[in-house]
Parts: C-alpha cells; sequence; structure tokens
C-alpha cells in the first residue's frame, strides 16, 4: 500500500462522487419540490449520455453543440414525462409514486436497449483532451479533472439559482408550504414541472461526463441507485447536503473498495459498502447531515 | 319474510370468510379446478402454475407488510432468497428433510426480516422503503460472497422433497405440496386479518398516531408484520428453490421485488384476493409477452432485438398505466364486477 495508491482512490472516489452529487442533486431537487420519490433518475442519466452520444458520434455535431441539444432533448423530457406520468399521481399514496417511477425506469431502459442495443459505446473523438496533469506526482487524466470541475459548476449554479433566482425562491416556498405558495401567486404547477426540468438537465449532463470517462452502455442506470445513500447521508431535502453526499459516498465507496481489495482480499465491496454506509446512517442519524428532522409527538 | 338482497345484521357474519352459500360452492369448484390442473395441463402450463401458486405465497406475505400495515418494502425478493438457502442448506448440505428445511427457512426468514425491520420503528414511509432497498443490496451480496454456505457465484443444487420411500420428483407430485402450503397460508392471511392482531396491523396503517393513543405497540406490531411477512418470504423462496432443485443469487434480485410490489399493487394493495390476482397476472404477462415476441421475432427476425428490449419496457408501461387509471388494482375492479352481476340485469 502506497500513498501514491491511496490518492488514486481519492481521486477516482472524487469524480465518481462528483457524478453521484450531479444525480442526487436532481434527485433532491425533485424531491423537495414535489415529495416525489425518483426512481428514474438513474435513466435520466442514461438517457442524457445516450442522446449525447447520438449527437456527437451519430451525426457528427460539435461537442458544445451537441451539450446543448442534449440539455432541450432533457428538458423536452421531463416535461412530458411530468405532465403524462407524474401528474395523474399527486395526492395518490407513496408507494403508488414510488411504483410508478420504477415503471418509468423499466420503460426508460427498454427504449434505450432498443434503440442502442447493449454494447458498450464510446464517445469518438473523445470531448476532452487525453493528456495527463500530474497532481502530487500522480498522472491524472484530464477528463477526470474536467469531469470534477464541471458538476462542482453545476452544484454551485444551481444552488446559487436555488437561493437568489425568483423562481428558486418561489421553488423553495412550495416546498415549505404549497398552499401558501399559491395563495401568493405562485404556481405550483409551473414549479413542479421546472423542478422535473432542472432535476433532468442536471443528471442528463452528469450522464455525458460519466460517459466520456467509462463509455456508455445500459448499466449506467446503476448510479440512480446510489442517489439513495448521498442523499440520506446529506439529509434528503437539502440541496447543500446532496453535494456533500454525493461526494462523501464516492470517496468511502472507492477507499473501502480499495482498502478491502489490499488488506482483506475481499473484491466487490463497492456495490455494497454504500447501502451499509446507508444502513447505519438510518440508525444513528436518520435525518442526515441537513436534513428537515420532522418532529411528532404522541 | 324473505329480504331482497344481502343483509349482515351482526360482525360475526361481517367477517365471515365465505359469505354466501354461493360462495362455498365457488370456491368448491375452484378446489376442485386447482386438484385437477395437473391432469388437465402438463408440461411448461404446469410449471408456469407452480410458479403461480409460489408467487401467491410471496404476495400474500408482502401485502401483510406494505398492504395491511402499510410498511413499505423493496426487500422481498432478498428474503425469498433467504429463504431458499437456508432451505438448500438445511437439506442439501445437512442432509435434513424438506420438512424440517422449509418451516427452518421460514423462521430464519423471519429472524431476517424482523432485524431489517428494526429501522422500521423509527422510520416511515420514503426511509423504509430506502432502508429496504439496502437491505436488498446487502442480502444480494450476502449471497453472493458467503460461500461456504451459499455457493458463491455456482449456486447450490437441493434435492425434491421426499417421505417415505416416495420423492416428489415430477413437477405433478410436487405441485400438490406447493398447493397445500398456499392454501394454507392463504387462508391463514384471511384469518389474520379478522384477528386483533390484524385489525391492529390496519389501525397502524390507517393512522400510527391514533393507534399508538389507543393502547397498540406500535413496536410490537410493526415488527410482528415484517416477521410474518418475512416468513410467508421464507416459505415461498424455499418452495421455489426446491422447485427448480437449484438456488444461485441472481433469481432474488431486484427485479424479483419489483415483480412483488407490482403484484400487490396491480392486484390491490390490503386485500388477500388482491394478492392473488396479482400473482396470476404478474406471473402470465412475461409468459404471454414472451410468446408474442417469439412469434413477432419468427416473422421479422431483424426485430429480435427490439422486442425483447420491449418485453422489461411493457412490463414498466403496464405498472404505470395501472397506477395511473386504476390505482385500487384488480380486487377493486373485481368487487364493482361482482356488485354489477349482482343485480343483474336491474342494476338500478
Amino acid at each position: 500500500m502506497t500513498m501514491q495508491y491511496l490518492l488514486q482512490l481519492v481521486i477516482s472516489g472524487l469524480v465518481i462522487g462528483s457524478i453521484y452529487a450531479a444525480v442526487a442533486l436532481g434527485f433532491t431537487i425533485i424531491y423537495k419540490a414535489t415529495r416525489v420519490v425518483n426512481f428514474a433518475q438513474g435513466e435520466f442519466l442514461m438517457v442524457g449520455a445516450y442522446v449525447c452520444y447520438a449527437f456527437v458520434v451519430q451525426m457528427r455535431v460539435p461537442f458544445w453543440a451537441a451539450l446543448l441539444l442534449t440539455i432541450l432533448f432533457a428538458l423536452a423530457m421531463a416535461m412530458v414525462l411530468e405532465r403524462l406520468v407524474l401528474r395523474p399521481m399527486i395526492g395518490e399514496p407513496i408507494i403508488s409514486i414510488i411504483m410508478v417511477t420504477i415503471g418509468l425506469s423499466l420503460v426508460m431502459r427498454a427504449l434505450v436497449t432498443a434503440i442502442w442495443g447493449n454494447d458498450i459505446l464510446v464517445y469518438e473523438p473523445k470531448l476532452f483532451q487525453q493528456e495527463t496533469v500530474s497532481i502530487g506526482g500522480l498522472p491524472v487524466s484530464q477528463e477526470f479533472i474536467w469531469c470534477f470541475v464541471l458538476s462542482m459548476v453545476l452544484l454551485v449554479v444551481f444552488s446559487a439559482f436555488f437561493k437568489f433566482s425568483k423562481a428558486g425562491v418561489a421553488m423553495r416556498a412550495t416546498a415549505f408550504n404549497q398552499q401558501a405558495a399559491q395563495s401568493m401567486g405562485i404556481s405550483v404547477k409551473a414549479i413542479f414541472a421546472l423542478s422535473w426540468i432542472i432535476s433532468a438537465i442536471v443528471s442528463g449532463i452528469g450522464g455525458v461526463l460519466i460517459g466520456n470517462i467509462n463509455g456508455i452502455n445500459s448499466s449506467l442506470y446503476h448510479f440512480g441507485l446510489k442517489v439513495f445513500p448521498a442523499t440520506i447521508l446529506g439529509g434528503l431535502d437539502s440541496i447543500l447536503g446532496a453535494a456533500l453526499g454525493g461526494l462523501i459516498i464516492g470517496l468511502l465507496e472507492n477507499l473501502s473498495d480499495g482498502l478491502c481489495k489490499a488488506y482483506l482480499d475481499l473484491s466487490g465491496v463497492k456495490e455494497v459498502a454504500p447501502y451499509v454506509i446507508l444502513v447505519i446512517i438510518l440508525m444513528i442519524k436518520p435525518y442526515g447531515l441537513f436534513g428537515t428532522k420532522e418532529i411528532e409527538r404522541v | 319474510m324473505q329480504f331482497c338482497g344481502d343483509f349482515r345484521t351482526t360482525y360475526e357474519k361481517d367477517v365471515k370468510i365465505f359469505q354466501t352459500p354461493f360462495i362455498k360452492v365457488c370456491m368448491g369448484f375452484l378446489g376442485v379446478a386447482l386438484l385437477a390442473l395437473p391432469f388437465l395441463v402438463k408440461g411448461e402450463y404446469l410449471w408456469i402454475a407452480l410458479q403461480i401458486l409460489i408467487a401467491v405465497i410471496g404476495a400474500v406475505g408482502l401485502n401483510i407488510l406494505t398492504g395491511f400495515t402499510g410498511q413499505i418494502s423493496l426487500g422481498q425478493g432478498a428474503f425469498l432468497g433467504v429463504g431458499a438457502y437456508t432451505s438448500a442448506y438445511v437439506t442439501a448440505k445437512l442432509g435434513l428433510s424438506f420438512w424440517i428445511g422449509v418451516p427452518a427457512a421460514g423462521l430464519v426468514t423471519a429472524m431476517a426480516g424482523m432485524v431489517f425491520g428494526v429501522p422500521s420503528l423509527r422510520l416511515k414511509g420514503l426511509y423504509l422503503a430506502i432502508a429496504t432497498l439496502a437491505s436488498q443490496f446487502i442480502l444480494e451480496w450476502i449471497f453472493l460472497r458467503w460461500e461456504p454456505v451459499t455457493g458463491g457465484s455456482y449456486g447450490i443444487a437441493i434435492p425434491r422433497p421426499v417421505i417415505g420411500s416416495y420423492t416428489f420428483e415430477s413437477d405433478r407430485s410436487y405441485y400438490y405440496i406447493v398447493l397445500a402450503f398456499t392454501v394454507v397460508m392463504t387462508l391463514f392471511a384471511t384469518n389474520l386479518i379478522r384477528t386483533k392482531t390484524g385489525r391492529a396491523f390496519m389501525a397502524v396503517r390507517d393512522h400510527y398516531i391514533s393507534a399508538e393513543i389507543m393502547g397498540i405497540s406500535l413496536y410490537k406490531y410493526r415488527l410482528l408484520s415484517f416477521g410474518i411477512s418475512s416468513f410467508y418470504a421464507g416459505v415461498a423462496g424455499a418452495l421455489f428453490g426446491h422447485a427448480l432443485k437449484f438456488v444461485s443469487s441472481e433469481q432474488f434480485n431486484i427485479g424479483v421485488s419489483i415483480a412483488y410490489l407490482a403484484m400487490i399493487i396491480i392486484g390491490g394493495l390490503g386485500s388477500v384476493i388482491g394478492s392473488i390476482f396479482g400473482a396470476v397476472f404478474m406471473i402470465l404477462l412475461p409468459k404471454i409477452l414472451s410468446v408474442i415476441t417469439t412469434l413477432v421475432s419468427a416473422d421479422f427476425p431483424s426485430l429480435t432485438r427490439l422486442v425483447t428490449a420491449f418485453e422489461q419496457g411493457i412490463f414498466g408501461l403496464i405498472i404505470v398505466l395501472f397506477l395511473i387509471f386504476e390505482p385500487d388494482g384488480l380486487a377493486h375492479r373485481w368487487k364493482l364486477m361482482k356488485a354489477y352481476w349482482k343485480l343483474y340485469p336491474f342494476s338500478y
């Protein structure tokens, strides 16, 4: 075990974690505004990655234009889904809402496999330069840095959006009390649609970034399942919490995996570590680092 | 004087399992049909019937937890797995009989369920769903990695049950064992919800604060519900393992948990008959879809990839459409149908 190995684990953990953070951000935005638990968040990421692939590789659009088109696509998709699938579910019990998003995720996965198949696809040409940069004597590929920086930018932009813009304030008001928000002239329906749109865009960009590093295939949706440890750790309805939770989960997952492989000769810890962490958090601090505590007295 | 209609004047009459003589006759016919089934169909169709019977046990169990007690579980698939592996270990590795293996599977799974149910005492709704989702992934990982017990990725081969010198080797003979389990466990569930325990479950589901004020111990009943539900899952998993004669981890993945949740939602939450409808529907659906896909891909071979991808998609689509257009499930539709025919043709 060298220092270099450890540093390598930390860096790749942070990069994966930044994608988790982006997806968790999307999840939290929807949960905060609409109280819908979106099990299809990973599919949003997957669709984003594939649509961008279609533009860049299959249609030869320059990358920045393709990214813009992907964002537009995510916007349209989110609007349609929100209107057709989620709005009829308002007021239904939570289990129905969970189930409807699971059903949605199956449909999206099927569509993606039907169109693009199961093979791993690679962005060609690569979106970022391939030369490595040295950080602390360690060669790090530029893709990693771009991926990390861009997702951090995304997180900062949307945190600022929620804090300062008018729409962001309206979204927070809706999250706090729908009736009061409506009586102040906020269109709750528009806010619901907006939160789905933002969520789909953030996850879609996350998909493009991760697809650029690892290539894309239909198992990308697994990122959606890692959202739960991340958001529970951060507190379900906290944007900052989602971002931090994502980073921490990515880091812990990679470190525990690397360490168990090196010392205990145990592989595959990566798949289970986030959920063990999740259970531990639920046992000791169920509302996470920054979540709103629900207080009930009997 | 003969009244026109079905009047129930006492509570006992209201909670009777078989409300009218007509229903008793119907159930009698159903029973005969189920007993005769193995002689009428064979091969793949008998196998489908077996799967349905096993799924009914699992779905009824999940409905006790989710439908009656209101605790969402996304881990039913893994609990089936715990049952299957327990029975496999008891019968294949310890060499004990099926008749010890299946109850042991139920009990061990009930224990496991209660351990993972402990968070339910503090958590509810979404948090509980996520906790059980985590238990699904953790258990799946254990199935794959705990090689001395589970056989790792190779799985375990397990035998069919034996009584004396007779082995229930054929699907036809095994069908009767499963049928007996299904009938007993379904009747047990129907009875359970008529007792104090069942009413306490529903009180916890409908308003847990009021339930606690009325002296119902949330701690006891939530844990009990997890225990009973997991017991059902364990037995169903064990029966499934013995049916396949083989247990491996990918039979119990998250997809299975989702399928079971879909069963009780499509069938109807909080209804035993709904669980049965749901199980029948969800087992038959993929079979029907695959028949259609083979037909289509025989005519258009180039579409095979597209069509197999759509099998999953249609599965998801049906869940979505059901939730949007029939949120109370098939059990509700069944009730409407019965009400319609009761007064036919003078429904007004």
